[in-house]
């Protein structure tokens, strides 16, 4: 390059933005990304660990799909994820990086064991379970409403805000654990009140809520006046000035929504199934959440396919872990390798890269 | 083996997505000439010129430097070839001198002396005719000085091919004079001079030959001594367009809008708008002129309740009941709830009139969406809007669900001052309403304002070519550095007066700011 005498080459390739891609072809790229990843996979699988690939892509379905109970485990899991996801949504929307739903939720929950600590057997059980409601979208609203209240008074960096927060809510249940523990073990038993009602099946009704929610998120951000604002305030802060949207309201009034929504899902957590509370109540999905409101693009209908995914993936990664008997780490790798995929994949559905023609280079 | 062409563009084509921004352009340019590029905007100008400084890289086709063929990856290749830009938006460090900007492009030299740098910056400035001290720092000067910061940095690499994009939208009359001396000094030295713009008469009297280009094809180069004003029109928008603007007497004319004294600063601490003082008139168009950023963002913003103010006044006529209401410190959402009808076609189009990535629909509904008691949005009677105002106004889109980043400039324009009209406005506020827009467009645009005008409303007009303040205001009010420097009539100024006012620094004179 510094010498005049090399050979002048084209670049080797360069990079040019598509046309707008129709759906059916914008999926099949995602479709062959997806194939590609599960290929890699079983090639990886059979070098590294020498798995057989059929085998274990077999064992991957079982994992999510290989008995009733697992099916209904998957809904569950699926339901959960969604919930949170769809909570942190508006105020994604909104371009607020909230990234406290993890301590949202957790907040959340342990409303709703305190009011079962506190109430439960003197209250009659509706009346319990309404209460523990009501306390876990306070909760949850109030963990999402301190950083935006500091975001629009002061413009604080919501993400490093809601992230602290995340750890303030993480000890203060550590905290009480030790107060409701005597012995010290902070470990604590199930409860014996605050059950949501069974329907048809243990996990039906959280699923039922879930769905509901799905389709309430889907409508309040596409067809509502608020859903509206959200969005002229994450498009651009000046147009929303410029037309006179208030737009410390909206920011304050979309993360309380956003934080009752986690603190919503606390509830349910505690209320359908774990009828406990530890500091990994959550157990990250607070996080994973984040990635599936993205990969479906903020689209509450949508998201429904891909928290799909991120729990078929989950369940499989650990229905491998079992069946070959290896460390959960190869298949966490697996995982990552297929979400590297379908998010890398994208970028070609947006760009298109252009190799240099041969025999075109200039002397 | 020498030639008299300096650089030759062979079929060069640029695609972005589905537009073509280039097609098939060949094109060639002479040593120690000034060749004007000319074209209406989006027509392809800027891509091509990036293309030959190493901006972009060309999908098709081949440019040969001296006969022969090059490849031009990056700007420092560019420079190689002696090849250097001035681009429309300066690239300089604004804590640094005029000097040290200028040594940045040499990355060969490691170890050059600061002394020895200003002498040679000193040198070329004086050889060249400029005007520029070598040790002033960038934030203590003026566009101009900036644009001259620039030019040297390209004559720094004794580059023999300059590339001009724009240079004279930021210049005022005097200026531009001066910048062209110099041009015509280079041209003298030997040096190749490309130069954009779409202002005609300039390119009549600076360049040896034209370059014109219509929606990225080269319609042809003629030489400007045989060229006219019309004839040029005529190739760059394939059909002749009769550059009279149509402009009707005031009737019934009464203050509208009353602005007093009004100050503010900005953030950081600069007066950017000082004892502002004026009227505007119902059925009339005030055109406001300035060099751009001496507070015209500033004034419309101030009256559209966005811009804090220090102190001052703006009373509004309001034209049913005969009450005067004060308009400051008081929020949009505020004066529009007073029933003050009061539109504004912002100049940051995308970034605040618009939202650039919702359909024509949802950005018709921005300013009515809260229309009713329901907690549902209404898009039924947006999207009518939507679709008249495409059918009205000839807006070229594929639906009413397009995002409206995906229009050209002339379209966008046509999207957000179909919506502040359609409010039927009392006040209507344009700020740059025609930038980057094509002829045709740009005549719908005072169409839309002459009409406006015709109904009563008080027109705010900023512009940037004096030519159309000129035949399109009633009054011209001249702003500089924040301060009103005179207010004109826009039947009688001459254009030389008005640029006069734009650079002159001292207050109006009372008496004439403000025939009262």
């Amino acid at each position: 390059m510094d010498n005049n005498n090399h050979k002048e080459k084209q670049p080797l390739f360069h990079i040019t933005k598509r046309n707008e891609m129709p759906v059916w072809q914008a999926m099949s790229v995602r479709v062959i990304a997806v194939m590609a990843a599960l290929l890699l996979c079983m090639i990886l699988s059979f070098i590294l660990i020498g798995i057989n690939p059929g085998k274990m892509l077999v064992s991957m379905i079982t994992g999510s799909f290989g008995s009733q109970r697992r099916v209904w485990k998957f809904f569950k899991d699926l339901a959960v994820l969604l919930c949170i996801s769809l909570a942190v949504t508006p105020a994604f929307r909104m371009k607020f990086w909230n990234i406290g739903a993890e301590g949202q939720t957790l907040i959340g929950c342990l409303a709703s064991v305190a009011c079962i600590i506190n109430l439960g057997g003197k209250v009659s059980e509706p009346l319990l379970v309404i209460i523990m409601l009501a306390a876990s979208l306070a909760a949850g609203a109030i963990w999402g409403l301190i950083p935006a209240i500091f975001k629009a008074i002061w413009d604080t960096n919501e993400t490093l805000f809601t992230l602290m927060m995340n750890y303030i809510a993480t000890f203060i249940v550590s905290y009480y654990l030790m107060v409701w523990t005597p012995s010290g073990s902070s470990t604590l038993g199930a409860l014996k009140y605050g059950f949501l009602p069974v329907v048809f099946h243990n996990y039906f009704l959280l699923i039922l809520v879930v769905v509901i929610l799905t389709v309430l998120i889907y409508v309040y951000l596409n067809y509502s006046k608020h859903g509206y604002e959200i969005s002229v305030v994450g498009e651009s802060r000046r147009t929303a000035l410029y037309i006179g949207i208030n737009v410390k309201k909206v920011i304050v009034r979309t993360m309380a929504l956003s934080g009752a929504l986690c603190g919503l899902a606390g509830f349910l957590i505690v209320s359908a199934l774990d009828h406990s509370i530890t500091t990994n109540s959550v157990g990250g999905q607070g996080f994973t959440a984040i990635m599936v409101s993205w990969l479906a693009k903020f689209n509450p209908l949508a998201m429904a396919g891909t928290s799909a995914l991120i729990t078929f993936l989950n369940q499989g990664a650990s229905q491998i872990s079992t069946d070959f008997n290896i460390d959960s780490a190869f298949p966490n790798i697996i995982v990552g390798i297929i979400i590297f995929f379908i998010i890398g994949c994208e970028f070609f559905i947006y760009y298109k890269v252009n190799f240099r023609h041969k025999g075109k280079e200039a002397k | 083996m020498s030639t008299n062409t300096a650089i030759e563009l062979r079929h060069i084509t640029k695609r972005f997505g589905s537009v073509v921004a280039n097609n098939d352009v060949s094109l060639e340019i002479r040593k120690g000439e000034i060749l004007s590029v000319l074209g209406e905007n989006g027509c392809g100008k800027t891509t091509l010129m990036n293309m030959i400084a190493g901006i972009y890289y060309p999908d098709e086709g081949e440019i040969l430097v001296d006969g022969k063929p090059v490849i031009i990856r990056s700007p420092k290749d560019a420079f190689k070839y002696k090849i250097g830009m001035v681009h429309q938006h300066f690239k300089l460090v604004d804590i640094f001198t005029a000097a040290e900007n200028i040594v940045l492009v040499d990355t060969e030299d490691k170890h050059y002396k600061m002394n020895a740098v200003n002498a040679k910056v000193k040198e070329i400035a004086d050889r060249y005719g400029f005007n520029l001290d070598p040790k002033k720092k960038i934030y203590e000067m003026s566009v101009s000085e900036k644009q001259t910061v620039e030019i040297i940095k390209v004559l720094y690499k004794n580059s023999d091919i300059l590339i001009l994009d724009e240079p004279t939208a930021v210049l005022t009359p005097q200026e531009t004079e001066m910048l062209f001396k110099v041009l015509r000094k280079m041209r003298e030295d030997g040096k190749s001079i490309i130069i954009i713009t779409h202002k005609l008469h300039e390119v009549l009297e600076i360049s040896d030959r034209v370059a014109v280009l219509r929606k990225g094809e080269h319609i042809a180069t003629v030489d400007t001594k045989d060229a006219t004003e019309s004839s040029l029109t005529e190739m760059m928008v394939g059909q002749k367009v009769s550059l009279n603007i149509n402009r009707s007497e005031p009737v019934d004319s009464v203050t509208r809008l009353k602005v007093i004294g009004l100050s503010a600063t900005s953030k950081d601490g600069v007066k950017v708008l000082d004892d502002i003082n004026f009227e505007a008139k119902s059925g009339e168009i005030l055109g406001i002129a300035g060099i751009a950023g001496s507070g015209q963002r500033e004034l419309l913003e101030a009256i559209a309740g966005l811009q804090p103010l220090e102190s001052g006044e703006i009373d509004y006529n309001d034209p049913k009941t005969g009450d005067i209401v004060n308009l400051r410190d008081k929020t949009p959402l505020q004066i529009r709830n007073m029933g003050v009808r009061l539109s504004f076609v912002p100049e940051d189009r995308l970034g605040m009139g618009l939202v650039g990535n919702m359909n024509i629909t949802d950005n018709m509904m921005l300013r009515s969406y809260r229309k009713g008691k329901s907690i549902f949005v209404d898009r039924e009677r947006p999207k009518n809007l939507a679709e008249e105002i495409i059918e009205e106004l000839q807006v070229n889109t594929p639906g009413v669900t397009t995002p409206v980043r995906r229009l050209s400039g002339g379209n966008v324009q046509k999207v957000l001052v179909g919506r502040e009209i359609s409010a039927a406005p009392r006040v209507l506020m344009v700020a740059y309403p025609v930038r980057g827009l094509d002829i045709n467009s740009s005549y719908t645009i005072y169409n839309l304002l002459n009409e406006q005008k015709e109904k009563g409303v008080s027109v705010i007009f900023v512009g940037e070519d004096l030519d159309v303040l000129l035949e399109l205001c009633d009054r011209i009010l001249v702003i500089n550095s924040g301060r009103i420097t005179g207010i004109c009539d826009g039947r009688t100024v001459t254009k030389e007066e008005v640029g006069l006012l734009m650079t002159k620094s001292e207050k109006a004179e009372k008496e004439v700011s403000d025939g009262q």
